[in-house]
């Protein structure tokens, strides 16, 4: 046990925390504008996936990493778009729209892979973003390695902590996002069109989701494989309600989910003769769970969450 | 009215009546729908659309070695897609079907591997008992969390799935591993009483077809004429309207939970003793996930779940063949599912709506 | 004054499938004039004013704002012309704080910031200069009805309106909140702006008004100036013909039914119900008074076996009620009509007969053995009670969804009172039915009257209680005061009651209430 503890003290499982957050907080704080707005987006998952293999491929075929980055958010905001017309403009199921949307994005990526590779038995690499030194500060013990010493992705999913929370609480764009997960007639009766502010809503959220996917095919690894999403997705939607649908909660509950993981595959390691390695693999999943449960009584749901927006319908 | 898109010279209104065959049509065109947009990747495959369709259709249809295979196919199809339709109709999103058919597999291995021996009217009832337990138990706790501490059900179910999944794994690989496997992780294989005789004699087609339809048959009858069947109807449609009616919604969810985990945990016991015979971990390509597909399709009629089932089983048996013969990647089977899930929310809303352009 | 009209409108007609909504209406209104927009529920009034704001779109038609053409179905047009809306559902976000629902959309959505400080003195401003008291900085979900009526009023003003429409506005608030909005709008026409003020109720709108036009079936029937108009030529023409609501008629009370005593629930701050005590006897009809969110709801809720956590005692024919259980309730003698018939009453989805055996689905009546139901003789019963009950729609097997408000309503009652209750409980019973439905309703409540049950009706409309209840009862923060014949108390009272503002006969001081 003092092993585990000990790991808490090495700079390469808070490097590793850190490089594992970043995934989630793209995915988490997708999710988070999305169900802001009012709308569940259950394609997530399947639009993390499209993110993966898009970017990754762009780079694979020649481009350049950071426009790799933008072509997967592009492709991203894309599916969000055929998501929100969907439940936005047509108003049907959230659950059943995001289902299929995974199912189809997850689908499709495979096939095309399989479309352009299709001789590839070892799943072939590309050369992923390098570390970034941030001079002095990659100096420093332990925060160094772990913070100052990340990718440029990294330093990204970091920074869009803030941004999304200034832009959802000190900009009217925000103001308008918010108000429409809580009560879109109102929004509308300011004047604002819900269902402008909803799609947009979810095609940025989708876009950033895409890029937490391409982030694990292009910083995180070197290649992409099938089933690599594995559930992040998912996690990421359970994070939201952990988080209360607050972006600072969402870093802490995505850092939080990290940690576990890095000291589960260094725990591995140690006490793997031990405890079956599945049982570790497992621990994400149920503590996703188990956070929903902690997070039920308190959590605030955004009102509108679920509920459609239907110009012109008699009341 | 939705007059979203006046702008865009159009309203979209509800038609003023629905005609049987408007609605029964609906997944067809769906289908049709999901085919045109396929066609668009096998066309940069390369291939003819015509011919890798025609294709297809020999693979699940060409031969009666075909047809069995995708009747077979269809099995777990029908249990699941039952499971889902069950779940949903009480507005349930139970999309856990993939663990709970693994929980009904594992039940069928622990239960059929030799702990019990019976005579096989008997074992085949108690694995399939068995499996529907274990199935409806993994249920438990999502239902329980949505009904007491409104916890999302979709994303327990989900995450379930992955646990499920490692704990099949694990067990495999570990203490139940047969030791007869070669090193192959495999559980010992299902006692020769216990497994699902074969309908035919050439060809994998087994018992667990003529008891899927006659679940079907049974669940179609319980939502149709029961008084279980009207709640789950009832809490689906408006549960605050049958809470004040006096129905216990709750009491009515969980018991929704319980079949619909039931019915695909049944679905693991006939993969298992029907089919394969013993317990992997490819015991299921995702039969969990089409089940929401084959529900869809079905718009939640028990009955309409058996002819949607039989065509994605057709879908993956024919897309096979397909894909060897004019070399498009298998996936192709399962983005026509993906597709289709989405086309048909969209045709059954224009089987009740209709677009009316302005002049 | 000859000035121009600043709002017109010109043959606007709106249909929603086979129903014409609106039929060729048109109207002006010129600067400093209160409009007064009357008509029973369902005459149109509400649809016109969607259209005015953009909600809806006409299909044919103009209205013109200064004499250009606004153009339709457009919220942000009608707004920039200078149209505010004060909607009937309060359109507020309860989780934001007032700031933020007045000030959504006032911005580009494009800019970096917002101009809170700038916003904050603005609106500071407005609260000043029209006396509309609230708090900036608290949420809409603290607020009580009538504090969120003036972030609605506010939220127009803000966006400088110089038309201001109000749906039904007293609808929610006592006698007294209802004079204060008429003082408000009177410093608000000294300023220049016009008021298009839609209500029901002819008192108000002899008093407030300085122009009234009268809607009925969609059609305007008569436009005059209020003061050439008569209280009962107004009544003739807005209803058309003579519907005469039926009245009391004396009867004696008979042995207690309900019997509740020092019945309290927990939570949900004021409406949670404090030691309430209640005894309503057979042939009486008790009426409870109040401005929702009150208790009325809980007790409602109570009664109906929704809520099944309580202390105290409620007793129905002697027998301690099933608490939290409804169908047991149903099936010991009473009769619930719920207060909101398309979220609670009924299941659009299903049928009628489904609909109609949905409170004795185990029955042996309907059901084998309480588990399979008997669908003939589910639809025989139906065929029966719809032809009792005189309603209007293609048969048993019909959608339920479809049918007309006051249709669905008959269903309700008919499912409610036709195994003859001992008790019945009638929460909003007529409300947004039109006249000839109301009568009808109120028909068959005091016939059970006459036959023997006793029946609890809340409702908001005081008229409806003064002239509809052998007793009537105020609550206020839970507390429920004793009920007194209406003949003893004014509506002034009732109202001071309401606002929670008088000492009630139980001889306690209640709270005051905030803001007020």
């Amino acid at each position: 046990m003092s092993d585990l503890f000990e790991i808490l003290f090495t700079a390469g499982f808070w490097a590793a925390t850190i490089r594992i957050v970043s995934p989630l907080i793209f995915g988490t704080l997708g999710e988070l504008i999305c169900e802001r707005a009012g709308v569940l987006n259950l394609g997530i998952e399947g639009i993390m996936t499209v993110g993966a293999m898009a970017g990754w491929m762009w780079v694979y075929q020649g481009g350049d990493l950071w426009t790799g980055v933008i072509f997967a958010a592009c492709v991203g905001a894309l599916f969000g778009l055929l998501h929100a017309i969907f439940t936005v403009h047509l108003c049907l199921s959230q659950h059943v729209t995001g289902i299929g949307i995974t199912l189809f994005g997850s689908s499709l990526s495979y096939f095309i892979y399989r479309m352009l590779l299709p001789d590839a038995t070892t799943p072939p690499k590309i050369e992923p973003f390098e570390p970034l030194l941030i001079p002095w500060f990659s100096d420093l013990p332990i925060v160094g390695e772990a913070l100052f010493s990340q990718t440029a992705l990294t330093y990204l999913a970091l920074l869009t902590v803030p941004v999304v929370w200034y832009v959802l609480y000190r900009t009217p764009v925000g103001l308008a996002v918010r108000m429409s997960g809580e009560n879109p007639v109102a929004v509308e009766a300011q004047g604002i069109n819900v269902l402008a502010v909803r799609t947009g809503a979810v095609m940025v959220g989708s876009a950033l989701m895409a890029i937490g996917g391409a982030f694990i095919t292009m910083s995180w690894f070197d290649a992409f494989y099938f089933g690599m999403i594995n559930g992040r997705g998912w996690i990421c939607v359970a994070l939201v309600i952990f988080a209360s649908w607050q972006p600072g909660k969402a870093l802490l509950g995505a850092l939080l989910f990290a940690g576990l993981e890095a000291m589960q595959v260094r725990a591995q390691q140690s006490a793997g003769a031990i405890i079956p390695y599945q049982f570790f693999l497992m621990l994400p999943y149920i503590m996703s769970i188990v956070a929903m449960i902690v997070m039920a009584r308190k959590t605030k749901y955004p009102q509108a969450l679920l509920v459609p927006f239907r110009r012109g319908e008699r009341v | 009215m939705v007059e979203n898109y006046k702008g865009l010279g159009m309203v979209i209104e509800p038609r003023q009546s629905v005609s049987i065959w408007r609605a029964g049509l609906a997944p067809v065109w769906a289908i049709l729908a999901s085919m045109a947009i396929c066609a668009v990747l096998i066309a940069w495959a390369g291939a003819s659309v015509l011919n890798a369709y025609a294709l297809l259709i020999k693979g699940a249809f060409g031969s009666s070695f075909a047809i069995k295979e995708t009747l077979t196919r269809s099995i777990p199809l029908i249990f699941t897609g039952l499971a889902v339709s069950v779940a949903f109709r009480a507005k349930f999103y139970n999309i856990g079907a993939e663990g709970q058919l693994y929980a009904g597999a594992l039940a069928a291995t622990f239960f059929g591997t030799g702990l019990i021996t019976l005579p096989p009217v008997l074992m085949i009832p108690l694995l399939i008992i068995t499996g529907a337990i274990a199935g409806g138990a993994l249920l438990i706790v999502p239902v329980l969390l949505k009904t007491h501490l409104k916890v999302d059900e979709v994303v327990t179910t989900l995450l379930l799935n992955f646990v499920v999944l490692l704990l099949v794994s694990y067990l495999i690989e570990g203490p139940w591993k047969d030791p007869m496997s070669l090193g192959w992780p495999q559980a010992a294989s299902i006692i020769d009483e216990g497994v699902f005789p074969l309908l035919l004699e050439k060809g994998r087609l087994h018992l667990g077809l003529i008891i899927a339809i006659l679940f079907a048959i049974l669940v179609w009858l319980m939502m149709r004429f029961t008084v279980l069947g009207y709640e789950i109807r009832a809490v689906g449609y408006n549960a605050k309207a049958a809470e004040f009616a006096g129905i216990n919604v709750n009491r009515t969810v969980i018991i929704t939970a319980l079949i619909s985990g039931g019915l695909a945990g049944i679905a693991g016991v006939s993969e298992t003793a029907g089919l394969k015979g013993y317990l992997t971990l490819d015991l299921s390509p995702g039969f969990g996930y089409t089940g929401i597909a084959v529900a869809m399709l079905a718009q939640l009629n028990p009955l309409a779940v058996i002819p949607a089932a039989i065509f994605l089983s057709a879908v993956y048996v024919g897309s096979d063949a397909m894909s060897r013969a004019v070399n498009i990647p298998t996936y192709i089977a399962d983005v026509l599912v993906g597709v289709s899930v989405l086309a048909v929310l969209c045709s059954v809303m224009f089987s009740q709506y209709r677009i009316r352009w302005l002049k | 004054m000859a000035a121009a009209p600043i709002l017109e409108f010109r043959g606007v007609t709106k249909r929603f499938g086979a129903l014409t909504a609106n039929d060729n209406i048109s109207l002006s209104l010129g600067q400093g004039e209160v409009l007064a927009l009357l008509g029973e529920n369902g005459a149109g009034k509400t649809t016109l004013m969607n259209i005015l704001f953009g909600h809806y779109q006409a299909d044919e038609g103009e209205i013109l704002v200064d004499g250009e053409a606004l153009p339709p179905g457009s919220t942000q047009a009608a707004i920039s012309a200078g149209i505010g809306m004060v909607h009937q559902h309060f359109t507020l976000a309860d989780n934001l704080t007032v700031l933020e629902n007045i000030t959504v959309g006032t911005e580009s959505l494009w800019s970096w910031r917002q101009g809170n400080q700038a916003n904050r003195e603005k609106l500071a401003r407005m609260i000043e200069d029209y006396g509309l008291v609230v708090d900036p900085d608290a949420l809409v979900s603290t607020l009580s009805v009538g504090e969120r009526q003036r972030v609605e009023i506010l939220k127009a003003l803000y966006r400088d309106a110089r038309i201001l429409i109000l749906d039904e506005p007293t609808a929610v608030l006592t006698p007294q909140e209802a004079d204060r909005l008429f003082e408000t709008l009177k410093s608000i026409t000294a300023k220049g702006l016009a008021v298009i003020f839609i209500s029901h109720k002819l008192h108000e709108i002899l008093a407030i008004s300085t122009k009234v036009a009268v809607l009925r079936r969609g059609a305007i029937v008569g436009t005059l100036a209020t003061k050439d108009a008569k209280r009962e030529q107004l009544a003739e023409l807005m209803v058309g013909r003579v519907v005469t609501r039926p009245k009391l008629s004396a009867v004696k009370r008979g042995a207690p039914v309900l019997e509740i005593s020092n019945l309290s629930t927990s939570g949900g701050g004021s409406a949670a119900l404090k030691n309430v005590d209640l005894v309503i006897h057979a042939n009486e009809i008790v009426g409870i008074a109040g401005v929702a969110g009150n208790g009325q709801a809980v007790l409602a809720d109570t009664l109906s076996g929704l809520i099944g956590n309580f202390s105290g005692s409620v007793n129905i024919n002697g027998k301690e009620l099933a608490a939290g259980d409804p169908r047991s309730i149903v099936a010991s003698g009473v009769g619930r009509i719920p207060e909101d018939r398309h979220a609670r009453g009924m299941i659009g989805d299903m049928e009628i007969w489904e609909n109609l055996i949905s409170e004795d689905l185990r029955s042996s009546d309907i059901s084998y053995g309480g588990m399979v139901i008997n669908g003939d003789r589910a639809r025989e019963r139906a065929s029966e009670q719809i032809k009792e009950f005189d309603v209007r729609c293609e048969g048993p097997e019909a959608e339920t969804k479809l049918l007309s408000g006051g249709n669905m309503q008959k269903l309700i009652l008919s499912r409610a009172l036709s195994r003859n209750p001992s008790f019945i409980l009638a929460n909003q019973p007529v409300r947004g039915l039109d006249e000839g439905a109301i009568a009808y309703v109120q028909g068959r409540l005091l016939e059970a009257r006459q036959a023997g049950a006793a029946i609890l009706l809340i409702s908001e409309d005081l008229d409806e209680l003064m002239s509809l209840t052998d007793r009537i009862a105020v609550i206020y923060h839970g507390n429920l005061s004793t009920p007194e014949p209406p003949e003893k108390r004014s509506i002034a009272e009732i109202g001071l009651m309401m606002a929670g503002q008088s000492q009630n006969n139980g001889g306690e001081l209640q709270g005051v209430g905030h803001g007020y």
